[in-house]
């Protein structure tokens, strides 16, 4: 007997080593035991059920709580006390903000109330007809199909760019919003036809790519200071000075007497502020390190600008929306997101001192005077910072965002595409900005895009068209 | 002339097993060339420095390090009485009938795929954990000293807690399906002359029939803790991915190596950060590894070792 | 006897039970239901998973769903063609890849494989199964978006998929060969057959269920896989065939969707997990029920 039992339990051993070797074979633990010898089952499949008809999606998203169109003149005094308390409850977006939203809605609305002062403003935008219209459709020999990544701040923007220039020329541009740092990453690897980024690259960056690489200014955006302060009825006023110290955590309380010095109705605010910042690379963090260490020499030293940063306090949101998501989640929270996130998730969003003393919002109108206070001081190779600029109705917190392009191109197909479509894009295409609360690119800085789009080349022949 | 044959077989044959190998050795070799910029750089202050700082290219993953092994200790704590319960119940209580049916569901989990885990994670576990599961944590447990540390700060939802919740989930079916096995191959005589001694169920399972699996179910436990490691995606959505410091609560958000490599990697334009990701995706390979053939041999030696008892 | 003896104890009515043994015994209670539930607790897992997956995912669905790509952000309607074209082009190239090299390492390894090289081969392809996907992707990322190809590609996209895909199909494949009785071999050697059609013509087709088997695993795995693609295959919001460009999958649409702070991509990324989790479930069914048949 007590052999029988050894040798029963001997094949009983291996039966068992063979299924757990198999188990440990496949990686898919049990599901390679069910193929090598697992008992028959009964043929329950909860995965496997098929999907019921489907009721009518959702309406929108980005609904808008309440459209009041501000009609505030461009860069008059951006410093407007924020419209007034009206409807909104705690947390809500100032209605300067909230036109925007209303511009920013999915339907093709027709160009709305924030459109019209921005196309009135300081700096006219692109409306000349010089150059709009050039590009009416498809082009003998370009190709089809381009790649580019980079930044989430203009990715609204872009990918109704590129879905209404693939209607247009049906030329597929392919956009991949995985932030500022993986845009100059691949136009330095040469991984994709063009970069896109909120931060300019550094010399350091530029010499590590594999040929001279050209900044294309797209279009202007704000970065706004988001918020969720429950006692804040009226937008939180926020100074070079409060700002970079709540960043780096010599501020914790929103009854800080620096912050109420500005906003009294923080008096009773006895609570810990919650730092949020992104945890990607991201031209967002850039344009704001950019400010705070244009304001504070603290930051500088301590911290200083890139598009990723090692932050002294706070937690971290992926993308600008996990940023704006942790936010809205966490009471006393505070963040920076660009303007249309932050009105998408109805955000509270604060108002900063810019250089001349006027508190101004993140609005279309603060940034174009941003462009326009900066327009002489813009370098050669179009790398331009126009945080903090002076000027009464600037948003201190501003930036372009850009394309990168390789001047010399091999690939005459690609290079013929990709100049006609930033053309188009810097042309007819900087209608759809203020659509989506971008702000158009002033007419100057669209002659020099003409000249940078000019430059790029096949063996020294111009790539572009010109049609 | 079938020899000929045969052997031309037999090469090709071989040459697909050699590809196996070959890919293998370019991906380490791969991996270390690329890294060794910042291996050079940092040597082993790699591991003991906190610092992720882009601008002053200074960079320590002792963060990330951390950060995985908070959330696969959090996730081993939770997915082993669950693992090996469910697989206790399966190989010694359940009838046939229900035994296969839930050892069929258990396996199930394994299919889904991480991006899956990651979304449910997203929308319903963490606004459940911060809404409901973290503030009684924190009011209950976190009151405790020493160990309330742990269920401490302000909670956010995205932190390592919910991570290793996620990673409990996943790791379970690869629990569950190898600790049955184990348990499957624990002799019966085990179990009976416990009973025969007029011991209950508990008893024979607690005595005798445990002890004798106990390294085949650290071998289970081990091969888990591997697939936690490494998990990506569904982590990335839930941790947090935030460096700022380590405060030794769980409702700290937080990095893993792996899902600091899939926030990053395609983002560090710095030739030194890309290094220092590699490397910290050499590290997650060589860590994988280690325990990944530990927990293979200890599951193997008690499939084949000599008989007990 | 010792089962025998066991069912009397546990027979004895609760209230001839000595004190200790009534301890003894609600201790087992306890034990048992504790272990059932942690049972039950598994199973719920997975029910709410799935369940929320549908219930969140149905709404989606639609003609558009399957028919349309992902429109500009911010905007409602459009589908994800692009990426299940994506995934399962991909697929296909990585089975094409996965498949004679996971069939060729298997038959080797079952047929001919004995000493230091197969057990390297098996140390590999151990090591290489363990791998952790994102590292997986960082060396394909590496080795042909940075250099060989050097773009972002589905092809680099299909060759991670591939790699993750190879060790499960030889494993699996070798097991199943194992089983193959060897009097089939020695039968057909005997009639004369040379070896190599013994293996092609007797022995692979005895085992065609668990080959089956084995690619089925493999691609249930890798179409689920996300990191590595994020790393090769990058998206595409257009619809395309090029494997030489960058490419959409499911697992990175579901990822982006996910992420964005729309909620009809929301609900889109819901919707696209259901189309994977349907799938992936199918093939594990099929798998199942193959099995079975090919034991019966």
């Amino acid at each position: 007997m007590r052999d029988e039992e050894k040798r029963t339990q001997t094949t009983h051993r291996l039966v068992t080593r063979r299924r757990l070797l198999a188990l440990l074979g496949g990686g898919a633990a049990g599901a390679v035991l069910a193929a090598c010898g697992g008992s028959a089952s009964p043929t329950a499949a909860p995965a496997a059920t098929s999907p019921p008809p489907a009721p009518p999606t959702k309406p929108a998203a980005v609904a808008t709580s309440a459209p009041v169109p501000t009609n505030a003149p461009a860069g008059a005094t951006g410093a407007t006390p924020a419209g007034g308390p009206a409807t909104k409850p705690a947390g809500a977006v100032s209605p300067a903000a909230t036109s925007a939203t209303a511009a920013s809605a999915p339907a093709p609305a027709a160009p709305s109330a924030a459109a019209k002062p921005a196309a009135n403003g300081t700096a006219a935008p692109a409306s000349a007809p010089a150059g709009i219209g050039l590009i009416k459709g498809p082009f003998p020999g370009e190709a089809q199909t381009l790649t580019g990544a980079g930044a989430t701040f203009p990715a609204p923007l872009y990918t109704k760019w590129f879905d209404e220039y693939a209607k247009l020329t049906g030329v597929k541009v392919n956009y991949q919003a995985i932030g500022s740092g993986g845009g100059i990453k691949g136009i330095t690897d040469g991984t994709v036809d063009f970069g896109a980024s909120d931060g300019p690259m550094s010399d350091e960056q530029l010499k590590a790519a594999k040929g001279e690489i050209l900044h294309v200014p797209m279009t202007l955006g704000g970065v706004a200071v988001t918020y969720n302060v429950p006692e804040a009825k009226d937008p939180l006023k926020f100074t070079p000075e409060t700002l970079p110290a709540i960043y780096l955590g010599t501020i914790t309380k929103w009854n800080d007497p620096k912050l109420v010095a500005d906003n009294p109705a923080l008096a009773s605010v006895n609570k810990d502020i919650v730092v949020v910042q992104r945890s990607d690379g991201s031209g967002t963090t850039y344009c704001f390190t950019d400010y705070l260490s244009s304001v504070s020499a603290d930051w500088k030293s301590k911290v200083g600008r890139d598009t990723a940063v090692k932050w002294p306090v706070g937690i971290g949101g992926k993308g600008s929306e996990g940023v704006a998501g942790e936010v809205k989640q966490n009471p006393y929270s505070i963040g920076y997101v660009e303007v249309i996130y932050a009105i998408q998730n109805k955000l509270g969003t604060g108002l900063v001192k810019n250089a001349a003393g006027k508190f101004v919002e993140p609005q279309l109108d603060g940034v174009t005077a941003a462009a326009a206070a900066a327009a002489d001081k813009v370098p050669a190779d179009l790398r331009v910072s126009i945080v903090n600029q002076v000027g009464d109705g600037v948003y201190p917190i501003s930036t372009f965002t850009w394309l990168l392009v390789y001047k010399n191109m091999a690939d005459k197909a690609k290079a013929t595409a990709l100049t006609r479509l930033m053309w188009w894009a810097t042309h007819d295409g900087q209608k759809f900005s203020t659509d989506l609360g971008y702000a158009p690119l002033p007419e100057a800085m669209v002659k020099k895009d003409e000249e940078k789009i000019n430059l790029v080349n096949v063996n020294d022949q111009k790539a572009f068209p010109g049609q | 002339m079938s020899g000929r044959g045969d052997r031309c077989f037999e090469l090709t044959a071989a040459g697909a097993a050699a590809a196996a190998i070959a890919t293998l050795g370019a991906l380490a070799l791969l991996l270390l060339v690329y890294s060794w910029p910042s291996i050079a750089r940092y040597g082993l202050s790699f591991f003991t420095t906190t610092d992720w700082d882009p601008v002053a290219e200074r960079f320590g993953a002792a963060h990330f390090v951390y950060g995985t092994v908070a959330t696969s200790i959090v996730a081993l704590l939770l997915a082993t009485p669950v693992g090996v319960g469910a697989a206790l119940f399966i190989g010694e209580y359940a009838p046939l009938r229900l035994a296969e049916p839930v050892s069929f569901v258990v396996e199930l989990l394994a299919v889904i795929p991480s991006i899956v885990y990651g979304l449910w994670g997203f929308f319903v576990l963490a606004p459940f954990m911060r809404s409901s599961v973290e503030p009684a944590l924190r009011d209950s447990v976190g009151q405790v000293p020493i160990v309330g540390t742990l269920f401490s700060g302000p909670i956010v939802g995205k932190d390592l807690l919910v991570a290793g919740v996620i990673l409990a989930i996943m790791i379970l079916p690869t629990v569950t399906a190898i600790s049955r096995e184990v348990l499957r191959a624990v002799p019966d005589t085990q179990r009976e002359g416990m009973l025969a001694l007029g011991a209950t169920k508990w008893e024979a399972i607690r005595h005798a029939v445990l002890p004798y699996a106990r390294g085949g179910i650290a071998g289970a436990l081990g091969l888990g803790l591997a697939r936690a490691l490494g998990e990506t995606m569904a982590v990335t959505m839930v941790v947090g991915n935030s460096s700022s410091r380590i405060t030794g609560s769980l409702f700290t958000p937080g990095y893993t190596m792996s899902s600091a490599i899939a926030n990053q990697f395609t983002e560090a334009a710095k030739a030194i950060h890309f290094a220092a990701l590699v490397e910290v995706a050499l590290v997650l390979l060589l860590v994988a590894t280690i325990i990944n053939l530990f927990a293979r041999l200890l599951v193997s030696r008690f499939a084949s070792g000599p008989v007990g008892a | 006897m010792a089962a025998v003896s066991g069912a009397l104890v546990a027979r004895r009515p609760l209230s001839q039970a000595l004190p200790g043994e009534l301890r003894r015994r609600m201790v087992d209670r306890i034990a048992m239901s504790l272990i059932a539930s942690t049972a039950l607790l598994g199973c719920a897992v997975l029910l709410f998973v799935v369940s929320y997956v549908v219930v969140r995912g149905a709404p989606a669905i639609d003609v558009a769903f399957f028919t349309e790509g992902p429109k500009p952000y911010g905007e409602e309607g459009g589908g994800v063609l692009p990426a299940i074209v994506g995934t399962l082009s991909m697929l296909l190239l990585a089975s094409a890849i996965a498949i004679p090299a996971g069939l060729g390492t298997a038959i080797y390894l079952s047929e001919f494989g004995r000493g230091a090289f197969a057990h390297a081969v098996r140390f590999a392809l151990d090591l290489l199964a363990g791998m952790p996907s994102i590292v997986i992707g960082v060396f394909v990322w590496s080795l042909l978006v940075r250099q060989v190809i050097g773009r972002f590609s589905g092809i680099a996209g299909a060759v991670a998929l591939a790699i993750i895909m190879i060790p499960i199909v030889s494993r699996t494949v070798e097991e199943i060969l194992r089983l193959v009785p060897d009097a089939l071999r020695e039968g057909s050697l005997a009639l004369g057959v040379p070896r190599w059609r013994t293996i092609v013509g007797v022995v692979l087709p005895t085992a065609r269920a668990g080959v089956i088997t084995g690619v089925m695993l493999s691609l249930a795995r890798a179409g689920g896989e996300t990191a590595p693609l994020l790393l090769t295959a990058l998206g595409n919001q257009f619809l395309s065939f090029d494997l030489t460009s960058p490419i959409a999958s499911l697992p990175v649409q579901i990822y982006n969707y996910a992420v964005a702070p729309y909620e009809d991509w929301h609900t889109k990324a819901w919707g696209s997990a259901l189309v994977l989790v349907s799938v992936i479930g199918c093939l594990s069914l099929v798998t199942r029920i193959a099995t079975r048949r090919a034991r019966l």
